[in-house]
């Protein structure tokens, strides 16, 4: 095949993401608001709203968490931006990197000049089983019917990789605790606390109610303890999994040629590709996710880039399984070495592949509709050098990516963004 | 039998009957199951109903603790947790089904690779009684 390249090149010149966690209180206007205010003052040289052609916006099942639909208009009154056209897409979890993607195809076909894309969900209304009951919509329907649970989907695929690689539980370990230890960092974060945070709070809780006080070696013996880290669906267990969140995100996407109308500093799409795939039963193989390398060999062609090239990158960690098999469906690691970087710290913020500095969706939360474009305000934010204590320290930071799955894998997306 | 559309629905009647039937393409001989009306390896779409016999082998699985409402419902909680998993069948295809006879408590204990055979298992009662394929050891 070709190599397939946009017809005319697109810019991310503005980003905004609200503090994820439980808002019951609040709404998905709410939380796009937020967003958008952080994404209008964080354009440098200035913008109008109105100047915008169009909006792509992601949500996964606001239908059933909040029993509203029809979100597009939703947010095009919230914005004052009616009559201009407003889209929602729906890939799952990947629900906003396709709107990101609709957006990125928009400007490139010559169309529009100015596009927000964006995503949001609001899960904190209803039950964790009613969570659970929702989550499992996006799988295929197989699954539903013999029992499954998307936990019970991504445990299902640790225990048939535990086998081929000969590893276990504990390798899922190390994802967990590098994850943590990037949480802190985020202010944005649900749970800006490192393992040791948690092993912390549970001795003092102890101390204050005159309880039995634990006594972990260390953050791994603390996962091991079933009460303090409970089973969800074997192997995956508390720690292993993330949250249920609410929140919004987005990023103000612009043809190449006006970019510089917006900031000295844009952010570049270098690639960007979208896979589908099968669910459990017609795969191939349970250890690896047909989509996401579909979707990394589009991006890959598309940018010229090879793996090699990728500094650091966002990938969909839903479960900690996840982050280990994405790595090498991604190309950042041979199949089965994926445990072994991450055991050997290759991982971390200070490491050579940074994976996940964020904290990923298992500490910054995982309001599913925001996730894509989440993942790639933190790329964004990354390549801008204004990350914080979480910034990347490579002093040439060039290239991040953002890889984001939608259901048990049956959408998954990936995207190279460059600074030139 | 060969009258009945090649999808889900005559999957389930099948099922019911304690039948295990995929579809085979014509064309290029592959399996399906359920059965599939386009095949997804030569896109042939002239199938025929091939019985499947029901043994096979766990190939990954997962002991579910937090549990769906529908599974709730069966009497399933974070107490009670339940099997399932992908088992390969001798044919050469995979399916998805809940694993009985096995000690949900005790995952660890679980070898993938255990050969298992199929069983059916009737839940429900009246109207939405319904046949489901099930696995034991």
């Amino acid at each position: 095949m070709a190599r397939r390249k946009l017809s005319r090149d697109v810019a991310i010149v503005g980003g905004g993401l609200t503090k994820l966690g439980l808002f019951k209180d609040r709404n998905c206007k709410d939380f796009f608001a937020e967003a958008f205010a952080e994404m209008v003052e964080s354009v440098d040289k200035g913008f109008d709203p109105r100047d915008m052609d169009a909006i792509y916006i992601g949500n996964y099942s606001n239908d059933f968490f909040v029993s509203q639909a029809h979100w597009g208009p939703i947010v095009s009154d919230l914005l004052g931006h009616v009559p201009k056209p407003v889209t929602r897409t729906e890939a799952a979890c990947a629900s906003s990197a396709v709107a990101f993607r609709e957006g990125v195809l928009a400007i490139a076909s010559g169309i529009y000049d100015i596009v927000l894309v964006g995503g949001f969900e609001q899960m904190s209304r209803r039950s964790t089983e009613e969570v659970a009951e929702g989550l499992a919509m996006a799988s295929s329907p197989y699954e539903v019917a013999a029992g499954f649970t998307f936990p019970g989907v991504f445990g299902t695929m640790a225990t048939a990789y535990f086998a081929r690689y000969d590893t276990d539980r504990e390798a899922l370990f190390n994802v967990t605790i590098k994850s943590h230890n990037n949480a802190p960092l985020n202010p944005k974060a649900q749970f800006p606390m490192s393992i040791t945070d948690f092993m912390n709070a549970r001795i003092e809780r102890a101390r204050k109610k005159g309880e039995a006080v634990p006594a972990w070696r260390d953050e791994k013996d603390f996962l091991r303890d079933p009460v303090a880290n409970p089973p969800v669906a074997w192997p995956m267990h508390l720690f292993d999994c993330c949250p249920i969140s609410d929140g919004a995100a987005c990023l103000l996407l612009v043809a190449e040629d006006i970019a510089r109308n917006f900031t000295d500093d844009p952010i570049y799409l270098a690639g960007m590709g979208q896979g589908s795939g099968y669910s459990l039963h017609a795969k191939k193989d349970l250890t690896t996710y047909e989509a996401t390398r579909a979707a990394a060999k589009e991006a890959y062609d598309m940018s010229g880039l090879t793996p090699k090239d990728i500094q650091f990158s966002e990938v969909h960690d839903c479960f900690s399984i996840a982050e280990i098999v994405h790595m090498e469906d991604l190309g950042f690691v041979k199949p089965g070495e994926g445990h072994k970087a991450v055991a050997e710290g290759l991982t971390r913020l200070d490491g050579p592949m940074p994976i996940n500095t964020s904290g990923g969706l298992k500490t910054k939360g995982h309001p599913v509709g925001a996730t894509g474009v989440a993942q790639l305000y933190e790329v964004w934010v990354q390549l801008r050098r204004k990350a914080g204590k979480r910034q990347v320290p490579n002093k040439n930071l060039r290239i991040g990516a953002a890889h984001n799955l939608g259901g048990t894998g049956g959408t998954c997306t990936f995207t190279i963004l460059e600074r030139r | 039998m060969g009258e009945r559309p090649f999808n889900d629905t005559s999957y389930e009647q099948f099922i019911n009957e304690r039948k295990i039937m995929g579809s085979r393409c014509k064309k290029c001989g592959a399996l399906a199951l359920p059965p599939r009306p386009i095949c997804v390896s030569c896109l042939g779409s002239d199938m025929e109903w091939v019985p499947f016999k029901g043994s096979g082998k766990l190939l990954a699985f997962t002991s579910i603790v937090v549990a769906p409402p529908n599974m709730i419902k069966e009497g399933f909680d974070r107490n009670h947790p339940y099997l399932v998993g992908v088992i390969g069948l001798d044919e050469g295809v995979k399916t998805v089904a809940q694993i009985v006879g096995m000690d949900a408590k005790k995952p660890e204990k679980i070898k993938v690779d255990t050969a298992l055979k199929a069983e059916f298992l009737e839940k429900g009662a009246g109207p939405g009684k319904q046949t489901f394929l099930v696995f034991k050891p």
